[in-house]
């Protein structure tokens, strides 16, 4: 168990290793970032001042293992923006993402059990044929047309519900709600044929030839086996969530790191950029490993075995 | 206790379950009648897709809905018909309660996410019989240990895959007998099970009916095993029973041919056949069953009326009965 | 619980009928009845808007017409039939720039999954044929370039590069060949142990021709359902990254970029935010309905391409 441990863990450092140089290299292909910083009218000399403060005339190899030497020791760099640290910048606002994907992934995990597991009990009614109906529509919607459309029916038409910003209990439910939706169609799915399987088991059998009450067998007994494939896959889930964050807090003007680095490319203040997709990407992999690891303890069979 | 109590335990009355599925209705059980007695073992012997199992699940009420329906019949147990009962009396007073069942694969039996104390304490506490955490513990440790487990104390929180497929057996029909059913139905208990395993699987089924009165139907397709433990034996042809009698008039004077067959199909030691019989002809496809009796077109000796009609019960000795034209 | 799943029970009746092959045109026109005429009428109308659409769009989709601008729908009080979707804030016709939208979508959508699958594939291919160290480099390439959120690789990429639809295109292929690789690459695994495989090396092709002869045709079914399961997936990616105004550039048209431009209406003019999502929508629910189905069809089971 240890060993699998230990070299998973080696896996998530070499894709974190790996995540930086795309992210490195992805922000510099576009060639000289001085062209974008300077006013137009500056000359060849200040062009070549700026490059050599900002460290672009060495050879790119050089530049990574400078990039990435600090940024081991937590220094990305200043923000050409506000001058602080971006790291520090980037830090702020994480609990805010945090904060919103944790409540997505409650969100969609909560609906995903519910309608997975009614639609199962009761196949073929015109509740699971309703819910078959809404995966496909969930599945079809982009998930910041699914924003708007609230902020359209509960913002401004019905006033429920504000817009933007975060705050309290209800800034918090329209943001969440969007964000969720890109997996709920998803895990329903998978609860519901997961849900199916079980409930056409052996075991379910026996548990109910010894007289065990309806619901208890289903949100008990059946549950319990039917929710093992979601919740080793929660690590993924929460991980979409994050990558879904970057338009989701934009729309809803949530002070995130999503919204945070949008803005910062639009503004080409890289140091920003960098700390949050690479503290996003940590955070990504960290998710899913978490499945890996997840899995051998959710089921008895796999704990005892290893 | 007061002994002899010879009004039937069970009584089955014309039972008959059908499957309607999109392809057509099939007749799964189709008239079916048997009584049972405390303390008596009965064996419902047959080929696969005879009904013996759909028999069973129609006393626990237990035929996947919706296609499945029980279409007539009563099932009397100590004089109340089952099939009349609301599901909630059922589930809350007789499945697991009055009525058990131990059933086939000790492998898929068992929920392999729950610790084997938290399943067998099940029965305890949703019959309400046993309050108290403590008080579900010491009844399943007890019950464990009836079922010979060895030191059921120390594994209440193992988990099924933790045993031997025996074992497993056992668990489930710990789980069968832990409230103390007046009906044990055991569906084909020994056929996953190792050859030595079996034996004890058997005894112990002789051991609990010894301490509990308990009337047991077992259903299997291993005539070795039904000797060994039936009192009466029950042979199934599609969806009927075609022979009902005592354990030596079944093995000495099979009446009908489908019983006669189904004995010589098992290879004896000593004997040396040049080839090993076996019925002529496939079981009968369900949804198209054979006119008359079911059995005519394998039948070795088969009459013109055996096409037409389906012959009806013929008493034999003791309190047995057969249905074959031959015996008209 | 029922006793036989509805699906296979359906699956079942399906294979039944077909091996009973009416013959002819009874065949035929059962055939054709069996079509998923759903999907394929919202694949159809996109595919017209895109081709031949642009030609006859009511009115010009960039001409701008301050005074009629957000103009409502023509089924409500205030708009007029001649601009039957409503306009937008800068008063150009919205049906006609949805049209316009389509073509573009479709053209991003075309080159992004051929040069993805093509990319995707290959990789997919040398790596599960040849194992060992290829396949671990391109593997742990595949498990690095997932660690970093597809979106935010995008917009640095797009930031970096122009944006612009051939940005778009090239975003799209460095964050979907992935996909391909990993499905592509469990496919070669499976099919590498096969005796005709065996056969094929001993007759003497060499690595590339078994490749191309052999395991080519046999994932082809794959590929296209995936292709066509993706469209909706990619059209999606493509509006997002051009409501976030690092796609389609203006002067050119997206269903995203309307979006983004309606934005700052959204209380006065619900049309210009709802329309042209509803068209993502469509074409997704098409291309998903049209996917599966293509699935269901082209089950490895009764292979029929």
């Amino acid at each position: 168990m240890l060993k699998y441990l230990l070299s998973r863990l080696l896996q998530g450092v070499v894709c974190i290793i790996g995540a930086s140089v795309i992210i490195f290299v992805a922000s510099r292909v576009s060639g000289d970032v001085t062209l974008l910083l300077l006013p137009p009218d500056a000359t060849p000399e200040q062009q070549r001042i700026m490059r050599h403060e900002l460290g672009l005339d060495k050879p790119y190899v050089v530049q990574y293992l400078l990039f990435a030497g600090r940024a081991v020791r937590g220094d990305f760099g200043k923000s050409y923006r506000w001058q602080t640290s971006a790291l520090k910048l980037v830090l702020d606002r994480f609990p805010a993402t945090i904060q919103l994907a944790v409540c997505a992934l409650v969100f969609s995990v909560v609906v995903a059990l519910f309608f997975g597991v009614l639609s199962a009990v009761y196949q073929g009614s015109w509740f699971d044929s309703f819910g078959k109906v809404f995966a496909l529509l969930g599945q079809a919607m982009p998930g910041f047309w699914v924003g708007l459309m609230f902020i359209l029916f509960f913002a401004v038409k019905l006033g429920l519900l504000p817009a933007f910003g975060r705050g309290g209990l209800k800034h918090l439910i329209l943001p969440a709600v969007t964000l969720g939706w890109y997996s709920v169609a998803a895990q329903t799915r998978m609860v519901r044929s997961a849900m199916l399987d079980v409930l056409d088991s052996d075991y379910i059998q026996t548990a109910r030839g010894v007289g065990v009450p309806r619901w208890i067998l289903i949100w008990k007994y059946a549950l319990r086996n039917a929710a093992i494939p979601l919740v080793t896959m929660l690590g993924v889930y929460f991980a979409a969530m994050l990558g879904g964050s970057f338009i989701i807090e934009t729309i809803f003007a949530w002070p995130g790191v999503g919204r945070t680095v949008v803005e910062a490319i639009f503004a080409r203040d890289y140091p920003v950029v960098q700390a949050g997709v690479l503290f996003t990407s940590i955070f990504f992999v960290l998710s899913n490993l978490l499945v890996d690891l997840a899995y051998g303890f959710i089921d008895p069979r796999i704990r005892y075995v290893r | 206790m007061p002994d002899v109590n010879h009004s039937p335990l069970l009584s089955v009355e014309d039972l008959k379950t059908y499957l309607f599925l999109r392809r057509g209705v099939v007749k799964a059980v189709d008239g079916v009648s048997f009584q049972l007695r405390e303390k008596e073992t009965i064996g419902i012997v047959g080929e696969s897709g005879s009904g013996k199992s759909m028999t069973c699940l129609s006393i626990l009420r237990l035929i996947p809905a919706p296609a499945g329906r029980i279409v007539a019949g009563r099932i009397l147990l100590d004089g109340v018909d089952v099939l009349g009962l609301d599901e909630k009396k059922m589930s809350a007073e007789y499945r697991g309660r009055r009525i058990s069942m131990i059933s086939q694969d000790p492998l898929t039996s068992l929920n392999p996410v729950f610790s084997i104390g938290d399943q067998v304490g099940g029965p305890f506490r949703y019959h309400g019989l046993k309050k108290g955490r403590k008080g579900i513990r010491e009844a399943v440790v007890d019950v464990l240990g009836r079922v010979k487990i060895p030191s059921p104390a120390q594994r209440l929180k193992a988990y099924p895959h933790q045993f031997s497929g025996g074992m497993r057996q056992r668990v489930v029909a710990a789980m069968a007998i832990a409230c103390g059913p007046r009906l044990l139905i055991a569906d084909e208990p020994t056929s996953a099970l190792d050859v030595t395993i079996q034996i004890q699987m058997l005894q112990l089924l002789e051991d609990i009916q010894r301490e509990t009165r308990v009337g047991l139907i077992l259903i299997t397709h291993d005539l070795g095993v039904a000797a060994y433990i039936c009192q009466r034996i029950a042979v199934m042809y599609a969806g009927r029973i075609v022979e009902f009698a005592d354990v030596r008039t079944i093995y000495k004077r099979p009446s009908h041919p489908y019983t006669q067959a189904l004995l010589n199909s098992v290879p004896r030691l000593g004997e040396k056949k040049k080839r090993l019989f076996s019925i002529e002809g496939q079981p009968p496809d369900l949804l198209t069953p054979p006119t008359g009796c079911a059995f005519w077109p394998r039948c070795e000796r088969k009459l013109e009326i055996c096409r037409r009609e389906y012959p009806p019960q013929t008493p034999i000795d003791g309190e047995g009965y057969v249905s074959c034209w031959l015996y008209k | 619980m029922s006793v036989a799943p509805p699906s296979q029970s359906a699956a079942a009746a399906q294979t039944l009928a077909r091996r009973r092959g009416k013959a002819g045109l009874k065949g035929f026109a059962s055939w054709l009845l069996r079509l998923p005429w759903f999907p394929l009428l919202i694949l159809l109308v996109v595919f017209f808007c895109a081709t031949v659409g642009p030609y006859v769009t009511p009115h010009d989709p960039g001409a701008l017409n301050l005074s009629m601008a957000l103009k409502p729908p023509s089924w409500q009080i205030g708009g007029t039939a001649a601009y039957p979707l409503g306009t937008d804030n800068m008063g150009r016709d919205i049906l006609s720039r949805m049209i316009l939208g389509a073509k573009i979508s479709v053209i991003v959508a075309f080159w992004a999954i051929l040069f993805s699958g093509a990319i995707g594939t290959l990789m997919g291919m040398f790596s599960g044929y040849f194992g060992g160290k290829i396949d671990m480099i391109i593997m742990r390439l595949v498990d690095i370039q997932m660690s970093v959120p597809a979106l935010a690789l995008a917009l640095i990429l797009s930031a970096s590069l122009k944006p612009g639809m051939t940005t778009v295109i090239v975003v799209i292929v460095v964050t979907y060949w992935t996909w391909y690789a990993r499905i592509v690459r469990g496919e070669v695994l499976s099919l590498k142990e096969r005796d005709f495989i065996a056969l094929a090396r001993i007759a003497g092709c060499n690595a590339f021709m078994i490749l191309l002869k052999h395991f080519l045709p046999n994932i082809l079914n794959t590929l296209l359902v995936l292709a066509t399961l993706q469209l909706g997936s990619v059209i999606i990616y493509e509006a997002s990254l051009s409501f976030l105004g690092l796609g389609i550039q203006p002067p050119d048209v997206s269903w995203g970029l309307m979006l983004s431009d309606a934005r700052p209406y959204i209380s006065v003019a619900w049309w210009v935010i709802t329309l042209p999502g509803l068209a993502i929508v469509l074409t997704c629910l098409g291309s998903n309905l049209f996917g599966d189905w293509l699935r269901d069809t082209l089950d490895p089971k009764r292979r029929q391409l």
